[in-house]
């Protein structure tokens, strides 16, 4: 069970979280097309590494968070809100 | 029958006499014992016939890591299979039975599966019986399930409850031997809050079996107990080490009597959320892979030594050791102290001081020679020792061979938290080296195998120095001589409980399974319940040996949670029967229930499906309530819609993202029926939104997609629009919702309603506004989904019984009934409004016919991948009506719809069927057929295989009561 350190209720446990995605995509413009669109909703980098991604704190303070996460090891570098500019740490930084 | 209490020693009470059974034998034992104590205590050496040959096995262990002396235990619901023998602490009235033996443990008729050997050998499944494959189902499959296997699972109701613990502490100690209860202390004395796990009845670990550090050990364990910030949990297994420092731990409250005490539960699963955990669970002896090393009367050096200094027992009369390692010396003095006869002592390694001084005490070591074989049948009889430099042979007699192959360090813990092991040439073992995630290996767990240095090791971890430290001299053992297999003739085990021998491993390695994983999975090596622990490393050896390569290379299978065996039970904890699911009830539930009721759950909801209160749940009073409706009028209880209130400068643009049709054009005092897709262009839900104020919105959603609906929103407000002024609350509790449906429902409203004129034009069809509703705030909407005449009403829900009282007292003379789910199902049919069956995942607006409502100019969710050419196909399955050709026909709900002329593909099915309240036809049902509206007038044949039935049915519009909304006007 993942522990997330949510920046508004502190360290909660993973059963509170929805999981909402890659929050490395972008949605495009309205007028964009079916490629753009199609891009947004089916592809996705898959990678083992950092990755960066939304959690609905359901169970909170229902607040959106951006996570990054290590997908191989689950080791959370950062939290911040949907604004927040995260970079993603080099592999380097994997622990 | 040569095991037998000794005298004097061990820590048991021997005034308190134990009653037990074994196959029916009664035994007594004493209170202290394990059932492996006890048994050999009484002279069983035969505990058990093994997975795959049937051959007779003994006690190899005194601990959790007991690979062959699994019983089953109890009778009963309370049975239970593969329990080892070793973790059995014994009480009265005890009842165990041996398993996989028929007809009896003694005589075996399955042990001809030994002579059969050839053909099970590793990957045997894949071999033996892959051909013809037809006969895997009816042959092969039923025949190898009978000959090998274990115990056999009870099939009635667990009685027993079982409970879940979220702790918290700051330090979290993993074993109580030398290295944990320093760690323990010094954390302790830190003043932070400590927990300490044991396996054991007893906190000790290895201390239990060292009488010279008994005194130390009662003292730890005084000063532990005196602090208050110390949670000592005996009985307590450490299972599993999770994501983030999350640590799984069993409590066994109520295994150790025949049935857990009154109104506490039998196990409770601790889930720790430690600051650091202290990783202190030891090392387990390893076996060495000798032809002949499962024969009863085999045991591991360790475990003779805690039978005799733990329970007074000795478990054979004549030994020969056989070790590699200098630890091992400890059990053959303490047994030499307890008067076994030591046959001889057989060490692999040349001459060593620890040897001399054994020679020299009067005990026979004998160096440069190999033990061949070990032979008996249902009990070990003598051994066969060969010198090596003139490969004379020599016989032991002997009823005990006790095995040390060196220490293994418990690392899976540390493995599963992502800690390195490294492999350590002077223990002969992989250890858990460095601290990483949270946990910090200490002790034998991390190769410090000395006593003292042990017990240092773990005081510092935990921040503390020498201070309490065991009156004892350092380690001064000489080093192991990695030695894992001795060649000769026979079977010789790398992994007793599924009978994988050393030549299995290099079997499998010259059929290309050479990578230790894949080795486990083609041997079965390390898979059994023991997981392997005493001879995981010796099979991974044997493996190096035959690749060629060192063992620090090959490595050790990855040992997965858990690591030992967890019931169902503790892991579904209090949440079965009717708490598998939270409850979640109407505001009117107990009146629901007063008036007869029948419920059905819909998401967590109880929601009335009918109200009979004969139970009757028949077509008859569905019909009566939906009847009620069409003719006078009735009421439900819709409470259980998600409802959602949107406020802020922007309400009216995010609704506007967020639908597919327009809310900014929704004049205020207005309701509007929408459609929400989600972005891949599928329907995610629909819903009435009632617009209160500029500003102000209150959306109502579909029972069963309430939460997505609500995260959906709070999801795209928070990320995709976030610069929008809006706030969204969830207010589905706050509200209770009735619908009052019928021709009279506008008379009966004028009877509760004051502050607002109900006339029609003043009132009109999807009209919203606040209201007093029997001398309550709350709010009105002129809104159906019965297809009549109707009004939805909203009151805060503590004034739910009231007004709805005052609704029936106010319709009473028109013969208002409440009506249930069934009712309304019925008349949304009719009517042919669309649910949960059409908005399953896959249907688009345009296949409820609906498209015309998705707005053209602006943005939404859903827009551009809604027009896909996927999504746009005319030959999609879309809604339409159903009805029997011949009335004496029923319809299925699910039934596929084929034509004659292609009665195999199936062109579309029954979303939804009933009985109908009015109209020509009995039976009528909504469809998504290939074409929709298109086959508007074709006969079809509606197939329900599981029903043996194929019936023909008219395909009709779905708007099949009132097309012209007359009713809904009046």
């Amino acid at each position: 069970m993942l522990r997330i350190p949510c920046p508004h209720c502190g360290l909660r446990d993973e059963s509170e979280f929805r999981y909402r995605g890659d929050a490395g995509v972008v949605r495009p413009e309205g007028e964009a097309g079916p490629e753009a669109f199609s891009a947004y909703v089916y592809e996705r980098a898959n990678p083992r590494g950092w990755h960066a991604e939304w959690l609905l704190h359901a169970g909170g303070c229902r607040q959106v968070l951006k996570v990054v996460r290590h997908t191989g090891t689950h080791a959370i570098a950062a939290v911040g809100l949907p604004g927040d500019d995260l970079p993603l740490p080099d592999e380097g930084a994997a622990p | 029958m040569t095991g037998s209490r000794l005298p004097t020693g061990g820590a048991i009470d021997r005034e308190k006499v134990l009653n037990f059974t074994f196959d029916g034998m009664a035994c007594e034992g004493f209170a202290g014992d394990t059932l492996a104590s006890a048994l050999l205590a009484n002279g069983v050496q035969l505990f058990g016939r093994s997975f795959k040959y049937h051959r007779p096995r003994g006690v190899v262990t005194a601990g959790p890591e007991e690979p062959c002396a699994l019983v089953t235990l109890r009778t009963g619901a309370r049975r239970e299979a593969n329990v080892p023998a070793t973790m059995v602490e014994l009480y009265d009235g005890l009842v165990a039975q041996s398993q996989n033996r028929w007809p009896s443990l003694k005589f075996d008729l399955m042990a001809v599966n030994s002579v059969a050997a050839p053909l099970l050998a590793a990957g045997f499944y894949y071999k033996t019986f892959m051909r013809p494959k037809a006969f895997w189902e009816k042959l092969y499959e039923p025949l190898i399930r009978r000959a090998a296997g274990l115990g056999k699972a009870g099939v009635e109701p667990d009685p027993d409850s079982y409970d879940t613990l979220h702790q918290h502490c700051d330090v979290l100690v993993i074993g109580s031997g030398l290295a944990g209860l320093s760690a323990a202390r010094a954390a302790a004395e830190a003043g932070v809050r400590v927990m300490l796990v044991e396996q054991d009845r007893e906190l000790g670990g290895g201390t239990l079996v060292d009488p010279a550090l008994a005194d130390w050990r009662e003292k730890m364990l005084r000063a532990l107990r005196a602090l208050a910030n110390v949670q000592l949990l005996p009985r307590t297994t450490a299972v599993g080490a999770h994501d983030s420092g999350v640590i799984a731990a069993l409590e066994r409250i109520g295994d150790h009597l025949a049935e857990p005490p009154p109104f506490a539960p039998r196990q409770r699963l601790h889930i720790i959320r430690p600051g650091r955990t202290v990783l202190a669970t030891g090392a387990v002896e390893r076996l060495i892979a000798v032809p002949g090393n499962d024969r009863p009367g085999v045991m591991l050096a360790a475990a003779a030594r805690a039978y005799v200094n733990r329970y007074g027992v000795a478990p054979g009369r004549r030994v020969v050791f056989l070790v590699n390692n200098d630890e091992a010396y400890a059990a053959i003095r303490d047994l030499n102290d307890a008067l076994v006869d030591i046959a001889a002592v057989i060490d692999l390694r040349n001459p060593t001081p620890i040897s001399q001084e054994l020679r020299d005490s009067g005990i026979e070591v004998l160096s440069n020679r190999d033990l061949c074989v070990i032979e008996g049948g249902r009990q070990v009889r003598s051994v066969l020792v060969r010198r090596r430099d003139t490969g004379q042979e020599q016989r032991i007699d002997c009823d005990l061979v006790c095995l040390s192959g060196g220490y293994t360090p418990q690392t899976q813990l540390a493995t599963q938290a992502g800690l390195r092991t490294e492999w350590r040439a002077d223990i002969g073992a992989f250890a858990a080296m460095d601290t990483a995630n949270g946990m910090t290996p200490v002790g034998a767990a991390a190769g410090v195998f000395g006593r003292l240095e042990a017990a240092r090791h773990g005081a510092e971890a935990a921040g503390g120095g020498a201070r309490y430290l065991p009156p004892i001299p350092p380690r001064r053992d000489g080093p192991i001589l990695p030695l894992w297999e001795v060649h000769g003739r026979g079977k010789a085990f790398v992994d007793l409980q599924h009978d994988v021998t050393a030549e299995d491993m290099r079997l499998a390695h010259r059929e290309g399974y050479s990578a230790v994983e894949h080795v486990k999975r083609y041997t079965t090596h390390g898979m059994g319940t023991d997981q392997g622990k005493t001879g995981g490393l010796v099979g991974a050896a044997v493996l190096a040996a035959a690749r060629g390569v060192p063992l620090s290379e090959v490595g050790v299978s990855r040992p997965r949670p858990f690591v030992t065996p967890v019931s169902w039970g503790a892991l579904a904890g209090a949440e079965v029967g009717p708490h598998f699911k939270p409850e979640r009830r109407l505001p009117l539930h107990d009146w629901h229930k007063e008036h007869g009721a029948v419920f059905v759950r819909i998401g967590l909801w109880m929601r009335p499906l009918v109200y009979s209160k004969s139970g009757d749940t028949s077509w008859g009073p569905v019909l009566e309530e939906a009847r009620a409706v069409r003719r006078t009028v009735g009421v439900t209880d819709a409470s259980s819609l998600g409802k959602i209130d949107v406020q802020g400068k922007d309400a009216a643009v995010f609704l506007d993202c967020i639908y597919a049709n327009t809310f900014s054009t929704l004049p205020v005092g207005r309701a509007r029926y929408g459609l929400m897709l989600r972005e891949d262009g599928v329907l995610l839900d629909d819903g009435t939104t009632s617009r209160l104020g500029e500003s102000h919105f209150f959306v109502t959603t579909t029972t069963g997609q309430a939460q997505n609906v609500l995260e959906h929103m709070e999801f795209h407000r928070q990320t995709v629009w976030r610069g929008l002024d809006v706030q969204i609350t969830n207010v589905a509790d706050q509200w209770a919702q009735f619908a009052v449906a019928g021709p009279k429902a506008r008379d009966v409203m004028m009877r509760v309603v004051t502050g607002l004129d109900l006339a029609n034009n003043a009132f009109p069809f999807m009209a919203a506004g606040e209201a007093v509703i029997a001398d309550v705030p709350g709010r009105l909407f002129r809104i159906s989904f019965s297809g009549e005449l109707a009004y939805e009403i909203s009151v805060p829900a503590g004034f739910a019984l009231h007004v709805w009282q005052a609704i029936l007292a106010a319709g009473e003379s028109f013969g208002i009934r409440p009506y249930g789910l069934d009712a309304l199902n019925v008349m949304r049919i009719e009517k042919g409004h669309v649910a949960g069956s059409e908005l399953n995942g896959q249907t688009t607006a345009g296949d409820l016919g609906l498209g015309k409502m998705l707005k053209k100019n602006s943005d939404f969710i859903g827009k551009v991948m809604s027009v896909r050419p996927g999504l746009i196909d005319p030959d999609r399955l879309a809604l339409v009506g159903v009805h029997p050709v011949d009335d004496t026909r029923r319809l299925r709900n699910g039934a596929h719809l084929v034509s004659r002329e292609e009665p195999n593909r199936s062109q579309g099915y029954l979303t939804a069927a009933c009985m109908a309240s009015e109209g020509d036809h009995d039976w009528i049902g909504l469809a998504l057929v290939e074409g929709g509206h298109r086959r508007i007038g074709e006969t079809m044949i509606a197939t329900s295989p599981i029903h043996n039935e194929a019936i023909e049915v008219e395909i009709v519009s779905h708007h099949r009561l009132d097309p012209e909304n007359a009713r809904v006007k009046a």
